[in-house]
């Protein structure tokens, strides 16, 4: 479904360059969940950039359902890739009601029947009608969070782009998104790939992940990988071991990587 | 129901959390901005002052009791009285009619200038501000070249370009207007160009047509409008400054700027004929200062959650 | 290690803190009712958003906007009721006696000063010695939080420094006036995870050299447990449950269960996270005593 082969990104010129990825290269299948995991810096986030566009100054080859894509993006591939953000907060017009948020996507890409579409998309984000005409402002951080997921299915994409999307929430309400997430994935076949710093996020939610550090893939994992512990990679071990809680010993053993 | 049930029941409907339609959503928003705005009383103050010119302008001849140009050389420089209340100046012509009639001429000039000048501001200030680049540093560097002089000048070197006359001094305020506009609204620009809303519609494949005009020129409003409101004493000052100078409405317009240079002879003896409109020039730049202040509180951005 | 034996609860003790905060709809509760003693020991506050963790550490410093109000029945720091302290006094207390460490050095460090200068000028506040003296003690504090070459960082500008080196120079600023209790709300929460236990570490170390005590303010429940001696959950202003860190797991009160359950694991299984349900009656818990294990 997804296929990423060689992608680097370059920042700046120079004394300034910076090699944001270097060489990543990783597949999906259609229905996968694949995660991108590392620390900020990592270009974890700029791979998903240049997936879906935002990023257009990338070398490389990015292949979505065979087809491959290029710098500049055609009307039908925004049906098949859509993306979450991570901050609840900004990822909504704060001028627009959820309706005008929800109906835009329908009018720009001319499908009709927007009021069902709006009413079906939020109802399968566990919203009900009565969230429609409000203000962003007049939502919880999850209630909104849930609104950019509607976004995100609204154009019926099979590919969701997912970056850090529950990293700004409180730990219970992540809980309750990280479940709709997978009960949406399930339900219409999707496929993600999912970006976080939690390697228990990505361990909950992804079947194989790819760790990522200052640029480049340090190696693919498979889930049961984290939980075996039988890594190939020091610095795999070392975020494995970090992120089970604060350990003096362990702590001394840290290396710069 | 009662009449007391009926407030009540509106008062609900608008502040409800849940509201069932785009309208109802909207009209509570105004709601809650307008009782937020009533809470300043001195940008009340200006909110009436305003009504009271508008009020004015529009019923004009039945207020001013004299024909403004109506010229009676044997009544001249007459001081206050119940019959002129505001004396009459050089001519014999009734001030007090002149400014009621001139305040029809104050608000052509501040909506013209205001519905010419914030357009073209914030058209340029966005798309420069969106595509930066090359369209950002030729549109800058033309809004500089504006904002280098001052703006009476520029405004006179307009006006002894194409004329006198009252039409011609609002297109030269206009030409001079608008770059502080675009500015304010490239920087907005600048700040929401990158948020994650932004890219969310991108996302979607929305052309910067869709996102400047239905995304960004929305959020650049409410900085736009209260600059604007501050804007119109200026744009009032400059109208009656180019009128001072005789490059305004001409003579027999009651312009007050023009009245207020031809009252400069009789400072001293006829101290009225030079206050009167000055005085009407300072209230209405005041009541617009209030306002615009008053706006500020309600639509600043950084105060909006 | 755990410290569960050196219990003085003699450093600061909070009985029934209150605070409310004016707003259109009617005064809101952000605090209800929490007491709480503590030695020279690292308590973690543990709560989601909303849950009043923050406000109760600068309730403590008096550190809340004019319009908050506060009331208590004691606010006792070594001996000395907070409360009766005039603006002034409770200035000399802040630094000296209580400092706050707070969550991102990019909004705490003034950016147009050198952070060598910074720290200089907490100590000086504090303590009238020569500016040189001043700067010995900054640059001693800059090694004591294990920033390799102090000099050179010294008259760098907060803009010029990493994320984690930021927050430990935060905590050089914060430590330098020697205060006896050390607030630090969610002080690694901006940070890779990584960073966050090197600079925890560091916080632990010399928080049991100088013999300090430490209030560790977050929502993440796991490293609070595995850093703390003793939590404390906070749940719509109140206090739900005070427990020692090693039976944190142990605990049988509903809302930390659900927080427990709710987090995903990497050795879980794939299905569904158990999600919290609320209970109101959490909100409704009578006042509660001095808690003390």
């Amino acid at each position: 479904m997804l296929r990423v082969d060689r992608l680097n990104v370059i920042f700046g010129l120079g004394a300034a360059k910076n090699h944001a990825v270097k060489d990543v290269s990783f597949t999906a299948a259609r229905g996968d969940s694949f995660g991108l995991v590392g620390e900020s810096g990592s270009g974890k986030s700029t791979v998903l950039n240049c997936i879906s566009g935002l990023l257009a100054n990338w070398d490389g080859t990015i292949e979505v359902d065979g087809s491959p894509v290029f710098h500049k993006r055609h009307m039908s591939f925004y049906r098949k890739v859509q993306m979450v953000f991570q901050d609840p907060y900004g990822s909504l017009h704060p001028r627009h009601t959820i309706d005008q948020t929800l109906k835009e996507p329908i009018a720009i890409h001319r499908l009709g029947d927007a009021n069902r579409r709006v009413d079906r998309v939020l109802r399968e984000v566990g919203l009900g009608p009565r969230f429609r005409f409000r203000y962003p402002h007049q939502l919880s951080g999850g209630q909104r969070q849930r609104v950019a997921v509607a976004r995100a299915l609204i154009l019926e994409p099979e590919i969701i782009l997912l970056d850090e999307p529950t990293s700004a929430l409180d730990v219970s309400i992540q809980a309750e998104v990280l479940n709709l997430l997978q009960e949406i994935r399930a339900e219409r076949n999707l496929t993600y790939v999912l970006v976080s710093h939690d390697l228990a996020v990505v361990s909950h939610m992804c079947d194989r992940i790819a760790v990522m550090n200052r640029g480049e893939t340090v190696e693919i994992i498979d889930r049961r990988q984290l939980q075996s512990g039988s890594l190939k990679e020091r610095y795999t071990r070392q975020l494995l071991t970090a992120s089970k809680g604060y350990d003096r010993a362990a702590i001394d053993q840290f290396q710069d990587f | 129901m009662t009449r007391k049930q009926k407030i009540q029941g509106a008062r609900a409907w608008l502040l409800t959390d849940t509201p069932d339609s785009a309208f109802q959503a909207a009209a509570g928003r105004f709601y809650l901005g307008l009782l937020e705005f009533f809470h300043n009383r001195l940008a009340v103050v200006g909110l009436l002052i305003i009504l009271a010119l508008i009020t004015t302008a529009i019923f004009a001849p039945q207020i001013a009791p004299f024909d403004p140009v109506a010229t009676d050389l044997a009544n001249r420089l007459q001081p206050l009285s119940a019959h002129h209340w505001f004396g009459t100046d050089e001519m014999g012509r009734d001030i007090f009619s002149r400014i009621v009639w001139g305040s029809r001429l104050t608000l052509y000039v501040i909506i013209l200038v205001a519905v010419i000048a914030a357009p073209v501001g914030i058209l340029v200030g966005t798309v420069s501000g969106y595509f930066g680049g090359s369209i950002d540093t030729v549109l800058m560097r033309i809004t500089d070249i504006f904002l280098a002089f001052p703006k009476l000048i520029l405004a006179l070197a307009f006006v002894a370009a194409l004329g006198p006359g009252i039409e011609n001094a609002i297109i030269a305020i206009s030409i001079t207007s608008w770059p502080p506009y675009a500015r304010i609204a490239r920087a907005e620009t600048l700040t929401i160009r990158n948020s994650d809303f932004i890219r969310a519609i991108r996302l979607q494949g929305a052309g910067p047509l869709r996102i400047i005009t239905k995304h960004i020129m929305p959020l650049c409003l409410s900085s736009l409008i209260v600059r604007v409101t501050l804007d119109m004493a200026g744009i009032i000052l400059t109208a009656a400054g180019l009128g001072f100078l005789g490059l305004g409405a001409q003579p027999p317009s009651p312009e007050w700027g023009a009245m207020t240079s031809a009252g400069r002879s009789f400072i001293l003896d006829q101290w009225w004929l030079i206050t009167m409109p000055g005085t009407a020039i300072f209230v209405v730049s005041l009541a617009f200062n209030l306002l615009g202040d008053g706006l500020r509180e309600v639509l600043d951005p950084k105060s909006d959650s | 290690m755990k410290r569960s034996d050196s219990m003085d609860n003699h450093l600061l003790s909070v009985k029934n803190l209150c605070v409310s905060f004016p707003s259109p709809k009617g005064a809101v509760d952000a605090v209800r009712h929490v007491s709480f003693a503590m030695g020279r020991e690292k308590i973690g506050i543990v709560g989601e958003s909303g849950s009043g963790k923050s406000v109760t550490g600068r309730a403590v410093l008096r550190l809340l906007p004019p319009y908050a109000r506060v009331t208590a029945g004691h606010i006792i720091y070594q001996g000395r009721d907070l409360q009766s302290l005039s603006e002034k006094e409770m200035r000399g207390i802040r630094g000296r006696g209580i400092s706050m460490v707070m969550q991102d050095p990019k909004y705490s460090l003034n950016p147009v000063r050198t952070v060598g200068r910074q720290i200089r000028e907490a100590y000086e506040i504090n303590h009238t010695v020569s500016r040189h003296e001043a700067r010995r003690q900054a640059l001693e504090m800059l090694e004591a939080v294990r920033i390799r070459n102090p000099e050179q960082v010294y008259h760098l500008y907060p803009h010029e420094v990493s994320g984690g080196m930021g927050q430990r120079i935060m905590i050089a600023m914060m430590l330098v006036p020697k205060p006896g209790l050390l607030i630090a709300d969610e002080p690694t929460s901006a940070l890779d995870v990584t960073v966050q236990l090197q600079v925890l570490a560091i916080l632990d170390d010399l928080v049991s050299q100088r013999g300090m005590g430490l209030i560790f303010i977050s929502h993440d429940l796991e490293l609070v447990s595995s850093f703390c001696d003793r939590i404390i959950i906070m749940y719509g202003g109140r206090i739900m449950e005070v427990v020692a860190a090693d039976r944190l797991h142990e605990s049988s009160h509903p809302y930390t269960r659900g927080l427990l359950n709710c987090l995903p694991k990497i050795d879980g299984d794939r299905k569904p996270l158990p999600t919290l349900q609320r209970d109101d009656a959490w909100l409704e818990q009578p006042e509660n005593q001095e808690e003390v294990i």
